[in-house]
């Protein structure tokens, strides 16, 4: 090779390290932008809020003085709707996503299955709460209650839970099917002896994930009528005398977190913005407190696991 | 084919007929016609490509699991067909075993890898499970190995050791028939001998069928050896003809090693 063939070669490879370089530069640039973005916004939160998480703001409910206002029925609000969120989809989308990939027919009524299903995923959460209210409110005539308000975000989280088992119970192989089979193994055998343990670590992930997006939720809530104002706690579950558990408090008006939140931030008074920024607080670390527990079962569940 | 004399009945395990087998619509097997002799290992040889896998798969019904797959004529199981619609594919894995290719145990404990088919089968006794499972684990020459770590986790065994246990799997349900499919292709010579001879000792107990690449194998430890070709099966007679004294050309070339 020539010198000069030779330099014509380095500038081909500096021309092209160039756009190399560029694209870095842009790359962490964008990274930057984001989280700084979303750094600011939560130190701003915690510098605003910090002053007001007490315990008594966990205690108190909310009130027309703004030292005495607190979370108490938003958080055990969230903590019931969500309850009640998960007894509803979690069974209802396990069954499902099992049905569809196990046994259903792979044919075109299966892909438009499938299609819809992956698209429910990304309607506007609000048309859920039109559809709850139409549904549960005034159909069934449910109330604008606990129960309500947990079927309307179930049908919010149902297709994450779906989509996300179909993935687990697709990432088995199918030599395991084949061998539980060739063992006599009937296809539910297969199923509930081999494949739901085997993927019972992402279902759950994947479960725990839907269910923190639920508990942001504002807008389905706020259609099917969530009060904002919410002075008392629902009827206690549990009973003194027989028989012990009570079922009361699905019927019991409440409200959630942001909504909660969206009260105190639409008053004009600085004082309630630093509720809203305490509020903002913990509902960011509920759900980051979820997310740390599906990354915590995923490494539990996989780590046994390699196939 | 030999005819069917009653006298006979107890020499065929299994009688293949006129069986033709489609992958959707292409048409992998060509009207297979075959005899395995009770309580005799039958070797199926053949190069890649040919059908071997796809033919053992016949003989539990495997191919059920997947759409689109479609069987034509019969196997006769004990003068049963069980590729019949109304038999219960489920009825035939219970009778017949499979080991796979590749090593493939369930991620649980040893103990319950072998228990799992008991555990199909309704046993729920514990003495009983246990006692069978270390039974088939001795017979797998497995249990002096694992004998301190029932317990610990399928997948921390070697390949030859998994191998193995997949054997002893199928055999703690005391099936009637084995089919294995190319079991030592994944392993080292000393695990593929101590398989070799195993599958030697198995068939007092049971009837085997087994799919091999290596002709070294299939002359040492079977007694009858089919050989196909492109679907077909060209010949099928003693090991020790097809290996010395073949009829056909394309056998002779086979064994031989000149193709494949
Ligand atoms: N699931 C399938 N769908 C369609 N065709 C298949 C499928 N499995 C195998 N075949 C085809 O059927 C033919 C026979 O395959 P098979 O696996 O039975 O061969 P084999 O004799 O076992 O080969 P090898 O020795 O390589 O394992 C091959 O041509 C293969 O491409
Ligand atoms: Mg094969």
């Amino acid at each position: 090779m020539t010198i000069d063939n030779l330099h014509q070669l380095h500038r081909l490879i500096a021309r092209n390290r160039f756009w190399e370089k560029i694209f870095i530069v842009f790359g962490i640039l964008s990274l930057l932008v984001g989280i700084i973005t979303l750094l600011a916004l939560l130190i701003d939160m915690t510098i605003d809020g910090l002053p007001r998480l007490s315990w008594q703001f966990f205690t108190s409910f909310p009130s027309r003085k703004y030292e005495e206002a607190g979370i108490l029925s938003a958080w055990v609000g969230t903590c019931l709707v969500i309850l009640v969120t998960a007894i509803a989809a979690i069974p209802i989308g396990i069954a499902s996503g099992i049905y569809l990939e196990e046994y259903a027919k792979k044919n075109w009524l299966g892909d438009i299955i499938e299609i819809n299903v992956t698209n429910l995923a990304g309607i506007p959460s609000i048309i859920y709460g039109l559809l709850a209210l139409g549904l549960f409110v005034e159909q069934l005539k449910l109330g604008r209650s606990i129960l309500t308000a947990g079927l309307t975000l179930s049908l919010l989280v149902l297709p994450i839970v779906i989509v996300t088992t179909r993935e687990a119970i697709r990432a088995i192989p199918n030599s395991i099917r084949e061998a539980a089979c060739a063992l006599g193994a009937s296809k539910w055998q297969t199923i509930w002896d081999h494949i739901l343990p085997y993927s019972i670590g992402s279902i759950l992930t994947g479960i725990i994930i839907g269910l923190a997006r639920a508990v942001g939720e504002t807008a389905p809530l706020i259609t099917i009528g969530a009060l904002t104002f919410i002075a008392f706690l629902p009827d206690s579950p549990f009973k003194s005398e027989f028989p012990y558990i009570s079922f009361n408090w699905l019927q019991a008006e409440f409200t959630v977190m942001p909504i909660q939140m969206f009260n105190w931030v639409s008053r004009p008074d600085p004082e309630f913005q630093s509720n809203a920024a305490a509020a903002g607080v913990v509902l960011v670390f509920m759900t980051l407190a979820m997310n740390a527990i599906a990354i915590f079962i995923r490494y539990r569940l996989r780590r046994r696991i390699k196939w | 084919m030999v005819e069917n004399h009653p006298s006979q009945a107890s020499k065929f395990k299994c009688e293949v007929k006129n069986l033709n087998f489609y992958y959707g619509s292409v048409r992998v097997l060509k009207d297979i016609n075959l005899s395995v002799f009770s309580h005799q290992v039958t070797a199926l040889i053949g190069p890649s490509g040919c059908g071997k896998t796809t033919l053992l798969r016949c003989f539990n019904r495997m191919h059920d699991l997947y759409p689109g797959n479609r069987y034509t004529g019969e196997i006769e199981l004990d003068k049963i067909n069980i590729l019949a619609p109304w038999i219960d594919p489920i009825e035939v894995r219970m009778r017949i075993g499979m080991v796979f290719q590749k090593p493939n145990p369930f991620p649980k404990s040893i103990y319950e890898n072998v228990a799992y088919g008991l555990r199909v089968r309704g046993q729920s006794q514990r003495s009983a499970i246990d006692e069978t499972v270390e039974q088939a684990l001795r017979n797998a020459a497995l249990w002096d190995e694992v004998k301190d770590r029932l317990y610990d986790l399928a997948f921390n065994l070697s390949g030859g050791q998994q191998q193995r246990l997949c054997i002893a799997r199928a055999l703690a349900t005391n099936p009637e028939m084995i089919l294995f499919d190319e079991p030592t292709s994944a392993l080292d010579p000393i695990a593929t001998a101590s398989i070799e001879e195993l599958i030697t000792q198995l068939k007092e107990k049971v009837t085997i069928l087994i799919v091999t690449h290596s002709m070294q194998q299939a002359a040492r430890i079977s007694d009858r050896t089919a050989f196909m070709y492109l679907g077909e099966i060209i010949e099928f007679d003693r090991t020790q003809t097809i290996f010395s004294d073949p009829t056909h050309r394309k056998t002779q070339d086979y064994v031989n090693g000149r193709f494949g």
